[in-house]
């Protein structure tokens, strides 16, 4: 088995008297999708905000590869370019279009020329779709293409890890499917995900791995096939039950492009 | 009545004409004088409120109370004793300034305090999540400040702003009390000089009318230019 590229070591994390994460240990390897789900209020988009220490945990350890990113002597800065991350508001810069946004990072973080770093913009943002977009701002864009942007944002970083924290929630349920499909095009050409999401046909479908977060400790594991048919905990099979019920069964739709995952 | 109507009758309209064209090169020379201390001190004013908006919003401590203190001094005292204080004050204190460096200090002192309010509000507008963002690219701090949350902030205070710079205009005036000679100073000296009231007030007043509303088509120009879909002002850039 490879080595990990990204290892979360039990972490800790609480808001005042609130314990939100209670010793989280994750592993991803390189081309794996891990999905991670679970009620609301228990610690899924800390969890991811503890990785890229935009929330330093409170204990615990990170390492991308061998660079320890809870270490205070780590260049966070340097350590987020390799990490993508897609935000559940979308986070477009307002007074941007979408190439500027794009091209952001690339000028002020990469330092790349601006001609250079246009070119990649272009290229970025054809990847997901939104060519013919490039010089809207965000407001005129849909809720699906905003995201979009935003991912083809964080792609042209090129970043080892992306981190999706609930990449669909803000969406209307008609333009799940454009978002999740890039995901999943993603996914194939073998990015590392570490995805918090309700999208059961998307977890279904693409991850290698669901954890199922609870009360600030994962309370269960597995790949998909055995998560689903064969939960170990019982809680597990009582939370999709109402996954289902609360959101139908719309994420399904992303398994009719299944035939593409080849990796 | 009677009284009035024969008074209004004496006026000799085509005599006041003439001395109105006579003092208008007069009152030009304190209109470029009202314009200079104006941008002047609206310039060096934002230079000192960005910072001050900065460390206001985003520190705490000593700094941001020596910040706090000087912003609600000089929002909470007249502009007059601050003029008066710097002018008559200082030089006490062996700190002697021209009238016009003393104009200057004081009001662009006193428009900082004011422009860093502006701009405090509209950076407290700015939704975290994009400077979320920004550091998540790898931005710096001050990167992040200076290219996603600064560029929005501006905007979104576009509009106080412009306020701010025709409330300045009149401000300006102020300096009359330590006997600066620019637009206002110039029609009371020809007040003094001449005995004339009405016709060098009306004409003072009638140029200020048209540089203010001069200034208020300018800057609606330039918010209309630099308007950006979702980030009008109002709606707080908070929806993206």
């Amino acid at each position: 088995m490879t080595e990990p590229i990204l290892r979360v070591e039990n972490i800790h994390k609480a808001y005042g008297p609130t314990e939100v994460l209670r010793g989280v240990s994750v592993d991803v390897r390189p081309g794996e999708v891990v999905v991670i789900i679970g009620p609301s209020g228990t610690g899924k988009s800390t969890l991811l905000r503890c990785v890229n220490q935009l929330t330093p945990p409170d204990q615990g350890r990170v390492w991308l590869k061998d660079v320890e990113l809870t270490d205070k002597r780590t260049d966070i800065n340097k350590a987020r370019e390799r990490i993508g991350m897609v935000f559940q508001d979308f986070n477009l810069f307002t007074h941007l279009t979408a190439l500027q946004n794009v091209m952001l990072g690339l000028t002020k973080v990469k330092r790349m020329k601006p001609t250079a770093a246009r070119a990649k913009a272009v290229m970025e943002l054809e990847k997901v779709g939104l060519a013919d977009k490039a010089d809207l701002y965000p407001a005129e864009l849909s809720g699906g293409q905003k995201q979009r942007a935003a991912i083809a944002r964080s792609l042209a970083m090129d970043p080892e890890v992306m981190l999706f924290d609930e990449p669909t929630s803000a969406l209307d349920p008609e333009l799940i499917g454009e978002v999740l499909e890039v995901m999943q095009d993603l996914a194939a050409e073998g990015m590392t995900m570490l995805v918090v999401s309700h999208e059961m046909g998307f977890a279904r479908e693409v991850a290698d791995r669901i954890i199922f977060l609870e009360n600030g400790v994962i309370a269960d594991e597995g790949p998909p096939e055995q998560f689903f048919t064969n939960p170990k905990n019982p809680r597990t099979r009582e939370f999709l039950w109402k996954l289902t019920e609360l959101y139908g069964n719309h994420g399904e739709k992303g398994s009719r492009r299944s035939g593409r995952r080849g990796r | 009545m009677a009284v009035t109507l024969a008074g209004l009758m004496a006026i000799d309209i085509v005599g006041e004409l003439e001395f109105i064209w006579r003092i208008l090169p007069e009152l030009g020379k304190g209109l470029v004088t009202t314009l200079e201390l104006t941008a002047l001190a609206l310039t060096a004013g934002l230079v000192l409120a960005v910072p001050t908006a900065v460390v206001r919003t985003y520190t705490r401590g000593p700094l941001n109370w020596l910040f706090t203190a000087y912003v609600e001094v000089f929002r909470g005292t007249p502009l007059l004793v601050q003029l008066f204080v710097v002018y008559y004050g200082l030089p006490e204190m062996g700190i002697v300034f021209d009238r016009f460096f003393s104009a200057w200090a004081a009001l662009t002192l006193n428009s900082a305090a004011y422009q860093s309010e502006y701009i405090r509000g509209a950076i407290m507008s700015v939704s975290e999540g994009q400077l979320t963002a920004a550091r998540s690219l790898g931005m710096r701090p001050l990167q992040a400040f200076r290219w996603v949350v600064l560029p929005q902030a501006l905007r979104l205070a576009l509009p106080a702003w412009s306020n701010e710079v025709a409330y300045m205009v009149k401000y300006v005036s102020v300096v009359y009390m330590i006997a600066l000679p620019e637009l206002f100073t110039r029609g009371a000296m020809i007040r003094s000089r001449t005995f004339k009231v009405w016709s060098p007030m009306i004409s003072v007043a009638v140029i200020y009318l048209g540089v203010v509303i001069g200034i208020t088509r300018v800057m609606d120009y330039v918010e209309k230019r630099l308007r950006i879909p979702g980030l009008e002002s109002g709606h707080g850039g908070r929806e993206y």
